[in-house]
């Protein structure tokens, strides 16, 4: 059976996908192969969703090798959800990417382009779907070296100076996190993630636990912009090809916090982490930090996509906040808003994409009359920031309620207060869109005005859609979450 | 046991910080790079020094084989200098970007051409 196999072809598919992407040395034809692949591997999630969903986690044995001995590849319903996401957004953003890349990239390089999304979705699948600790870290630096690149591909020059300081900050990141499996790896003695959790118990001396956790958490902080380790953030999404922000503020950081629950709750366990050591409030601390001081930075930007940028340190504070409450809702509430977030900052980056093909740019001179010229567009992006928001109806909505009855119901007050109260800052920054858009006239020397092309907003809309969807029926997703969270706390002990 | 005991550790904390002071540290960015390589080194270390036992041989099944030598953090760290060596690459490669976009490696005189762009 081929479905059998569905767990390393989901990994495999798009990493073949990039060398025959460069052999061929076509940007049209490496559309249509990175586009074939990313809807492979769409079906191939949702496949392994619907398995994990009836019969529980699927364990699989790469070249046969059992674990803990070979390389385990475990998917159950935390990270089949996670693949989703990535995949789904991989396809659509990649329909959207032909007119946008062609537009922001030399012809001669398209190709390039489709290879290093290819091995960046491979890499982030392979985050996903891995059991085993080490590698994961090899995929980790195989989507972060494609990022890097991907982001020097940007029209700007700051695009270059935004990619070198990700690459220093994002293998400072990597080799922190690989210091704290190779501690993890000397006191147990295995890299397999559930056969490590089996025998942290046995481990006589805890020191090399407390160092290891330590390594792990700043490491991963660092992938996932945790405030305040987020400053190769702003610059790598703004300076970016609006395709690949688009791609990797949906995508990348949420692989990364999604190796954090990983190690925090199924490897480590709630009681370690959080009653052992003080994890919790630490968390807690750094997120409501995040929520206040990135929320006000965003408000101060004068360019769209760093006005975004900042939001998503943002929002992932929210997520991260979930995560410090150690406990089921609060699990739910953080990978709910994981999804959420994906669709929705997606979206918004889709949009802001097509802002800057037709008026030229995204700084907030450039979206100024935006209501008339584009007004779909405008509108638009008006309901995704109406889910950054957290407005009823929304898909940001959903998770942000599921979090707010998660710390009432650990009776932790002011953490309700200090979400509702950043949502107004999240009002401030989308506010300032809308006045720029609505209430001022267009600039006179628009290069292109009306709408983009359709192959363009197609993708924006249906991702917007999305976001409007999961806030309609949000049961779909707060289910999926439970499930993730209950597979992340309960899988392998 | 005590400080000659844990002796490679010692020798990999001092890398470690080594490194990452030199990245924190240093404005050119060539040297920064220099430093991320040395940094990543005292990973290196971490993983190969416990896995070479005095005395020990490959892991063989047979007569005479008593004690033997973990191969598998060897074999980790050849794919971590894998990756450092890419990432060193790339890293390069993007520093002759930025020299032919702004004539300098110097991060203090990219921040003042950035900040005279605004």
């Amino acid at each position: 059976m081929l479905s059998q196999h569905f767990p390393i072809l989901l990994v495999v598919v798009p990493l073949i996908a990039s060398p025959v992407i460069v052999m061929a040395r076509s940007g049209f034809l490496g559309w249509v192969a990175s586009l074939a692949a990313s809807a492979a591997a769409f079906a191939m999630s949702v496949a392994l969703l619907v398995a994990t969903t009836e019969s529980g986690a699927i364990s699989y044995a790469i070249g046969s090798w059992p674990p803990p001995w070979g390389i385990e590849y475990r998917v159950d319903a935390a990270n089949a959800l996670v693949a989703l996401l990535v995949s789904a957004i991989a396809l659509v953003v990649l329909p959207y990417a032909r007119r946008s890349v062609s537009a922001e990239i030399g012809q001669e390089r398209l190709y390039l382009f489709y290879a290093l999304l290819m091995l960046c979705l491979a890499g982030l699948l392979g985050i996903a779907v891995t059991g085993d600790a080490f590698n994961l870290f090899v995929f980790l630096e195989i989507s972060s070296l494609a990022t890097y690149v991907l982001i020097a591909l940007g029209r700007n020059r700051r695009a270059l100076t935004a990619a070198y300081q990700y690459l220093i900050l994002g293998t400072i990141g990597a080799t922190l996190y690989v210091t704290g499996v190779g501690l993890l790896y000397l006191a147990t003695g295995t890299l397999n993630l559930a056969d490590m959790a089996a025998r942290l118990a046995d481990v006589p001396d805890k020191r090399p636990l407390v160092a290891g956790l330590a390594f792990i958490t700043a490491g991963v902080g660092l992938k996932l912009a945790l405030f305040p380790l987020h400053a190769w953030l702003p610059n790598a999404y703004a300076y970016a090809p609006s395709a690949v922000s688009a791609f990797l503020a949906a995508t990348a950081t949420k692989v990364a916090v999604y190796v954090l629950m990983r190690v925090y709750f199924s490897v480590y366990g709630v009681d370690a982490v959080f009653r052992d050591m003080p994890l919790g409030p630490v968390l807690a601390v750094l997120s409501v930090a995040a929520l206040f001081i990135a929320s006000a930075a965003a408000i101060v930007q004068k360019d769209l996509k760093r006005l975004l940028a900042y939001s998503s340190v943002a929002q992932i504070g929210y997520i991260t906040l979930g995560i410090s409450l150690g406990s089921a809702p609060g699990l739910t509430a953080a990978v709910a808003h994981l999804v959420n977030h994906g669709i929705t900052k997606g979206a918004l980056f889709l949009l802001a994409g097509a802002i800057a093909l037709r008026a030229g740019g995204t700084g907030f001179d450039r979206v100024a009359g935006l209501g008339r010229t584009m007004p779909l567009t405008a509108f638009a992006f008006v309901l995704g920031g109406l889910s950054l928001i957290g407005v009823p109806g929304t898909a940001g909505f959903a998770s942000k309620w599921a979090l707010v009855a998660a710390a009432i119901g650990a009776g932790h007050w002011w953490i309700a207060a200090a979400v509702l109260l950043s949502s107004l800052l999240a009002v401030a920054y989308v506010w300032k869109f809308v006045e720029c858009a609505y209430f001022r006239g267009p600039p006179g020397d628009a290069p292109d005005p009306g709408e983009a092309p359709a192959d363009m907003t197609i993708p924006a809309f249906a991702l917007t859609a999305a976001v409007i969807a999961a806030g309609l029926f949000a049961w779909p997703v707060l289910e999926a979450s439970a499930r993730a969270a209950e597979a992340l706390m309960g899988a392998p002990r | 046991m005590s400080f000659f005991g844990h002796f490679s550790y010692w020798a990999t904390v001092f890398i470690l910080m080594t490194g990452l002071y030199i990245v924190i540290a240093r404005g050119n960015l060539v040297k920064k790079l220099v430093g991320l390589g040395i940094f990543q080194t005292s990973v290196y270390l971490l993983y190969v020094a416990p896995g070479k036992l005095i005395g020990g041989t490959a892991p063989i099944v047979g007569e005479g084989f008593t004690v033997y030598s973990n191969p598998l953090p060897h074999v980790l760290i050849l794919t971590a200098i894998v990756v450092g060596v890419a990432t060193l690459a790339l890293g390069l490669a993007l520093v002759v970007r930025i020299r032919e976009a702004y004539g300098t490696v110097e991060e203090d005189e990219l921040l003042e051409a950035d900040a005279k762009d605004d």
